[in-house]
């Protein structure tokens, strides 16, 4: 009796390997190229959640869409090895300790290459980190200090409110005869020195700065009361420095309903949807930095990107025509020099000479950028789109370069 | 300053609103529910599928969001805090089991609904426009409909069986028992009217602040704040409170203005001499 149990449960474990030995064979045998292709882990690490959760999720999502995209292509071949992408995510709730765990959680995997932290503390938090083990990260975050040396493992993923503002402000200064301008901001460090250099460019430009210190907490749900003592100024033009998406509806909302008619204007990316949303037409008019991209520059890798991601994740985010970008940098000038692949030191010497076409706007060129505001090349070069909202859609008002 | 407190008389409606849940709670149950906030995101987050992609009427989404976090608050007080009462005679644990509900739900709410602020087309447009005070109309319409649910839900604390076991029990627990009140179905009621309320209230300004799936967290704490100054379990004490705090951060957001964004800096040092002086709060018993 025993025997014969034993006998059965032989045959059973033979009949069992053979066919995962098959199954195995099969496998192998329909993916060849996959099976051989080793793995290039690239990291992000930003917020995925509460109310700037639209910054990091349109970052993630481009980076998967692109990712899976690459992959079934076959992989990217950097030197002799063909890589599949993987894409490794940490939320880090916009809580620079939590962004802290993140990178590390990074360096534990091995991971070189981070996009990300998408806010200025966040970013400046990870610094240490990031030095320390050997991380290139590419933050959305604007502190001239993790780009200026001797910080040299920082490559800014966007273009800079320094960069933007003072182009924004030249425009409707001399397009739409704004002269008195208001800001206002989120009592957090990001939005105020985002509103602080806003305010000296206005300065510098001769503008009538009515309002330079007026703030809002974070997670104000009904901005009537802080807009209320701003709109009886007048200003032709209303400044949301580093307002979030989530936020942006709600104060151009309450501040349309006091009454305001002048301009509105932010320079950061925001969301079509939740402004048609929130604000619906009452947002009509509101002037924001969009993605880098315009139907009338974008290539038809772009259009397709566009369409991938949109089938992948039901929505198109605006900001994603920026944020696909990051990925595309270092997957390039790890081409470039295959050596940076575990190497970053090899990457930073990459970043001077690099150049390469864009494959997402016409006529471009990837390369990177940001000596005038860095003193060194720490940036990727994106079109800066200026749009304005229109019906649910941003339409784009002039597109500039920076550097 | 008539538009100052035209401003803090809205705020402070839809506060007290969101306060009456939480103090309820508590009072019946002695449970400091951490995750009211993510109640009233849930509320708001039905009302949006239904009033906003189901384009059914705003009425029908508001009675779906009340219904269903009832059905939500009752099942949570049946199998998550009716258990660990029983179980445990230490308060720390319903705080946990609060805290742990907030996070699951903070957690569950992002998968089911995303990350993205969403909002409602506006129930009623148009803006009241006079010399002094600019509102628009739907901020009056919500403003009376909190009102409106405010007295409603005192007369049928005040009057109705149910009401009246709930206040027994708020009051002593033990003496309500003795007297035949059934503790655990009123618990289970009241549980599933604070959540009621949390919902009801997340629904009906979804359609003027919108809402996303972060700040459950910051408005429970808000709901916390009135519940301190009103004094807990005290139902007329939660509306003072809302009241008070719309009120002060209206007049503070106004007169402080210059001084930069000091109006929560000055309300928590006011709150803090304020608790020192009467721990207990402007309504609450000092014998709890």
């Amino acid at each position: 009796m025993g025997s014969e149990m034993i006998n059965r449960r032989s045959t059973l474990k033979s009949l069992a390997l053979g066919a995962v030995s098959i199954l195995a064979i099969a496998v192998a045998s329909t993916f060849p190229a996959q099976a051989e292709n080793k793995e290039l882990k690239i990291g992000f690490v930003g917020v995925t959640s509460g109310p700037a959760a639209a910054w990091g999720t349109s970052n993630v999502r481009s980076m998967q869409t692109r990712a899976d995209w690459l992959n079934e292509a076959g992989g990217v071949k950097i030197g002799d090895d063909t890589y599949n992408i993987t894409i490794v995510t940490f939320d880090d709730q916009k809580d620079p300790k939590r962004a802290i765990a993140g990178m590390e959680k990074m360096a534990q995997e091995g991971i070189h290459y981070v996009v990300g932290p998408n806010v200025d503390d966040g970013a400046a938090a990870v610094r240490p980190v990031a030095e320390s083990k050997g991380i290139i990260y590419f933050p959305y975050a604007f502190p001239k200090s993790l780009y200026v040396a001797p910080a040299s493992n920082a490559v800014l993923g966007m273009v800079a409110n320094y960069q933007s503002g003072p182009a924004i402000y030249k425009y409707l200064k001399e397009n739409k005869s704004v002269k008195k301008v208001a800001f206002i901001a989120a009592n957090e460090s990001d939005p105020i020195s985002q509103r602080d250099s806003g305010v000296a460019a206005a300065k510098e430009l001769g503008l009538e700065v009515v309002a330079e210190t007026d703030t809002y907490q974070n997670d104000t749900r009904d901005f009537t009361p802080v807009l209320t003592p701003i709109v009886q100024l007048k200003p032709d033009l209303l400044v949301l420095s580093g307002v979030a998406p989530a936020n942006a509806p709600l104060l151009i909302r309450a501040a349309r309903e006091l009454g305001y008619e002048g301009l509105i204007s932010a320079e950061t990316a925001q969301d079509a949807t939740v402004l048609q949303e929130g604000a619906g037409e009452l947002a009509n008019g509101f002037i924001s930095v969009g993605g880098a991209s315009t139907p009338e520059i974008r290539t038809p890798l772009m259009e397709e990107f566009i369409e991938r991601y949109t089938k992948k994740f039901g929505e198109y985010n605006d900001e994603s025509n920026t944020k696909v970008y990051a990925l595309e940098y270092i997957i390039e000038t790890l081409k470039a020099n295959p050596k940076a692949i575990d190497d970053v030191a090899e990457f930073k010497k990459t970043i001077d000479s690099f150049s390469a076409p864009n494959p997402y706007a016409k006529d471009g060129m990837l390369k990177y950028v940001g000596t005038t505001s860095f003193g060194q090349k720490r940036q990727v070069s994106v079109p800066m789109v200026v749009t304005e909202f229109k019906d649910g859609k941003f339409e784009t008002l002039f597109v500039g370069e920076v550097d | 300053m008539e538009q100052v407190i035209a401003n803090g008389l809205y705020l402070g409606a839809q506060y007290a609103l969101i306060a009456l849940g939480l103090t309820l709670i508590f009072a019946l149950m002695n449970v400091l529910n951490f995750a009211h906030g993510q109640m009233y995101v849930l509320g708001g987050f039905v009302t949006y599928s239904i009033y906003g992609q189901l384009k059914l009427p705003f009425l029908v989404a508001l009675i779906c969001s009340g219904v269903s976090l009832a059905i939500v608050g009752a099942l949570m007080e049946k199998f998550l805090f009716r258990p660990v009462i029983r179980r445990s005679k230490r308060e720390e644990s319903t705080m946990l089991l609060a805290a742990a509900t907030a996070f699951f739900l903070d957690a569950l709410i992002l998968l089911l609904f995303g990350e993205k602020q969403r909002g409602v087309p506006k129930i009623v447009s148009g803006v009241f426009i006079s010399d002094s005070v600019i509102l628009p109309y739907d901020r009056i319409v919500v403003g009376l409909i909190a009102i409106l649910m405010i007295a409603a839900f005192m007369l049928y604390m005040q009057y109705s069986k149910p009401g009246r076991a709930m206040r027994a029990l708020a009051q002593d627990r033990i003496a309500a028992q003795l007297m035949g009140v059934k503790v655990e179905r009123y618990s289970m009621i009241g549980f599933a009217l604070g959540a009621m309320l949390a919902g009801v209230v997340g629904g009906l300004l979804v359609s003027i602040t919108g809402v996303n799936s972060g700040i459950g967290g910051p408005i429970s704490i808000k709901a916390f704040l009135m519940v301190m100054i009103g004094g807990a379990g005290v139902v007329g004490g939660a509306i003072a409170g809302g009241f008070i705090l719309g009120m002060m951060e209206s007049v503070g957001l106004t007169v402080l203005r210059e001084y930069g964004d000091v109006t929560y800096l000055v309300i928590f040092a006011l709150l803090m001499a304020f608790l020192s002086i009467r721990p207990h709060g402007l309504m609450g018993k000092p014998w709890g």
